[in-house]
């Protein structure tokens, strides 16, 4: 049994070796992607362009900009002259935001009247919108807070708040969405180069006929799987751990938990990719269908499908249950749960479970086309 | 133990309504090179699948080295050596790595494999050329690497479809030089082919149509027994004229061209003579030599397919 075994995985490395562009794509493309990805796709919103239209221009209204500016949210692009101008510069997307203060803020503050302040929001982008407001909110508030103390401070009633708000977020407390990619990178990557390079690793076999040599040979169906998918398992697993690699020196990507549980998972999830590179192989007849079919299999579901940029628990029930076709939406729970939180099995283990199930039946279908396909 | 290496019963074939290989019969001694013969799509290739242990049958058996294609295709699988018409190594390993592979597959040992590899590349003539790149090989030494790697194990039978397609008449030559040793050596040859000179080196041949053996014997015996009657080989200035008044006249049976020469099977040699010269005169065909000849495995088949097409 093993005696055929060892002369495929040797093969399979030879022709690995030998096709240059294949041991790129294997190993150095993940991280490139990983660079590309996790440089492009940041949703955290700072160095916010404001402008300021400053109707008063007095020492208040210069400490209520600067509260601004010290947050480290906003940087200070332009002094605006009228509320025209703030439209116009939001159009050219020369700023990000306006902040238009009255000229009566001062006076009005002094007598206890309320002042409104305008922010003035470029909404193109719905999140960041959304976002800035938050911070315009928190610093206004905060200010509002510091004359509140001041008056009651004058009053004789001290420092007092009623209720003090501590907000900690745990396990990425800086809120960085590249601690949240990389992982779900990742899984992404990971998923592409598993499912391409062992579907076109079988058909190139059929394609170029070695297949038919491999079919009238003792070779058991089972081993030409095995030996087909250890090669490219071992690259992948270096391939994911280039991609840790450059995710901590890039992102500053620390795994917290169980280095063990990470290498099981991930042998796990790579196996399922493995299973549908087979099934896809025992689909397609040439290369370039088993590509397209492939690069459609691998990543669509894990951007749409796997909760990598989609939460899945705000989609509609029928599509949370065609989740469960990206074996990414497994594998990312549990890789969070490792990478961020550092937490231990008991917190992802049922995901390990579906994993497996998973993996036993894309395997068992694939395996029995597979070997009606051959011989 | 009998001398019979491929047994084959009533091997049937069907795809749907479609019947590729219809109770097909026939036995293969130890030693022998048999030759199968036909058109492409007659059948042939879907009968070496089955021998092969590829494909199941639909009905009848066949024995190949005394398993059954049916009930034990993997002892089949072991058994033999197959070498396909499109050549099916590993164009991106080397010859040596292509003989490793396939040596390690059949399960040869260290020392068994050293020794095979030197008489692998013995035969194929490409003892220095161990580090090559497969695919950058002429296509005749490919073939002949193929034949090495397929009989590595040293197989009772060989399964040979093909083997001499694209390849140039010399090295056709020298590989069937190697057929003819791997057979001396008791080595069972099946092979197919549609090159009709090569079929003369066979020493069995059957002939297929439509899934039907329609003949089949030694190429002698092929020769004497479904040609009866005498060919004149005629040689004339216009052939494709002459053959469409020839083909006309009630004493020529058959007729057809062979380059510049037209064969013409007669009833009787003497008036048939008479009777050329007499058109030749009155429509100027300017024949200029007409013999009587030992009929082709060429006009043999042609006289067979020709039946067979009276037939139907």
């Amino acid at each position: 049994m093993f005696q055929q075994l060892l002369p495929i995985i040797k093969k399979e490395f030879r022709h690995i070796r030998r096709d240059k562009r294949v041991l790129a794509i294997l190993t150095f493309v993940p991280a490139g992607l990983l660079i590309l990805n996790g440089y492009a796709l940041n949703y955290d919103v700072n160095h916010i362009k404001l402008g300021v239209y400053d109707q008063e221009k007095s020492e208040r209204s210069r400490e209520f900009v600067n509260s601004f500016l010290t947050s480290g949210y906003f940087d200070y692009a332009e002094s605006l002259t009228s509320s025209a101008q703030a439209t116009t510069m939001i159009d050219d997307a020369k700023i990000r935001a306006a902040l238009v203060i009255p000229p009566d803020f001062s006076n009005k503050i002094l007598s206890n009247e309320p002042v409104d302040v305008q922010i003035l929001v470029d909404g193109m982008d719905a999140n960041a919108a959304t976002t800035i407001i938050g911070y315009a909110q928190v610093v206004t508030l905060e200010y509002s807070q510091k004359i509140v103390l001041n008056e009651l401070a004058k009053m004789g009633r001290g420092n007092y708040i009623p209720i003090q708000y501590d907000a900690r977020i745990w396990y990425n407390p800086e809120l960085k969405s590249a601690k949240f990619l990389v992982p779900g990178l990742i899984g992404f990557i990971l998923a592409i180069t598993a499912i391409i390079a062992t579907s076109l690793s079988i058909v190139k076999e059929k394609e170029l006929n070695t297949m038919e040599q491999i079919d009238v040979s003792p070779i058991r169906p089972i081993n030409l799987i095995i030996g087909k998918m250890v090669p490219y398992a071992l690259i992948s697993l270096v391939a994911a751990t280039l991609v840790l690699v450059a995710g901590y020196f890039l992102f500053g990507v620390v795994i917290k938990g169980n280095y063990f549980y990470l290498f099981c998972a991930t042998l796990l999830f790579i196996i399922a990719g493995l299973s549908i590179g087979l099934l896809v192989s025992t689909i397609a007849d040439t290369q370039q269908v088993a590509f397209q079919l492939a690069a459609l299999l691998s990543m669509l579901p894990t951007i749409i499908l796997s909760g990598f940029m989609f939460p899945i628990r705000s989609m509609p029930w029928w599509l949370q249950i065609l989740t469960n076709i990206s074996p990414a939406k497994f594998y990312l729970v549990i890789l969070r749960s490792i990478v961020l939180k550092g937490v231990g099995l008991s917190a992802f283990w049922d995901q390990i479970v579906y994993l497996m199930i998973f993996i036993s039946v894309v395997l068992l279908i694939s395996v029995r086309r597979f070997k009606k396909t051959i011989g | 133990m009998s001398d019979t290496v491929i047994e084959v019963d009533h091997l049937t074939k069907k795809f749907g309504k479609f019947t590729a290989v219809d109770h097909v019969s026939f036995d293969v001694k130890r030693g022998e090179i048999f030759g199968f013969l036909g058109a492409n799509g007659a059948g042939k290739s879907t009968t070496i699948r089955m021998l092969c242990g590829l494909l199941a049958s639909t009905e009848g058996t066949a024995r190949v080295g005394g398993f059954d294609i049916n009930k034990e295709p993997e002892k089949v699988k072991e058994n033999i050596g197959y070498m396909s018409q499109k050549f099916s190594l590993y164009e991106d390993l080397t010859v040596e790595e292509n003989i490793n592979f396939y040596g390690r597959v059949y399960g040869l040992s260290n020392h068994l494999l050293k020794e095979r590899k030197e008489w692998a590349l013995e035969i194929a003539n490409l003892r220095g050329r161990e580090r090559s790149i497969t695919g950058t090989l002429p296509g005749g030494w490919k073939q002949r690497l193929a034949l090495g790697c397929a009989v590595l194990h040293r197989p009772k039978t060989v399964f040979l479809d093909e083997p001499t397609s694209g390849v140039d008449p010399v090295m056709r030559r020298k590989f069937w030089e190697l057929i003819n040793d791997l057979s001396a050596e008791g080595v069972t040859v099946l092979v197919t082919t549609h090159f009709l000179e090569e079929a003369e080196y066979c020493n069995d041949i059957i002939l297929i149509n439509a899934g039907k053996i329609i003949a089949g014997g030694s190429p002698k015996e092929l020769k004497s027994n479904y040609i009866k009657t005498p060919i004149l080989e005629v040689q004339c200035a216009n052939v494709i004229d002459a053959m469409s008044l020839i083909e006309k006249q009630p004493w020529a049976l058959e007729t057809s061209v062979f380059g510049t020469h037209l064969h013409v099977s007669v009833e009787n040699e003497e008036a048939a003579r008479g009777h050329i010269q007499q058109l030749s005169m009155q429509n100027g065909l300017d024949v200029t030599h007409v013999e009587k000849i030992i009929p082709s495995l060429e006009d043999v088949f042609i006289y067979l397919l020709d039946q067979e097409a009276k037939k139907n």
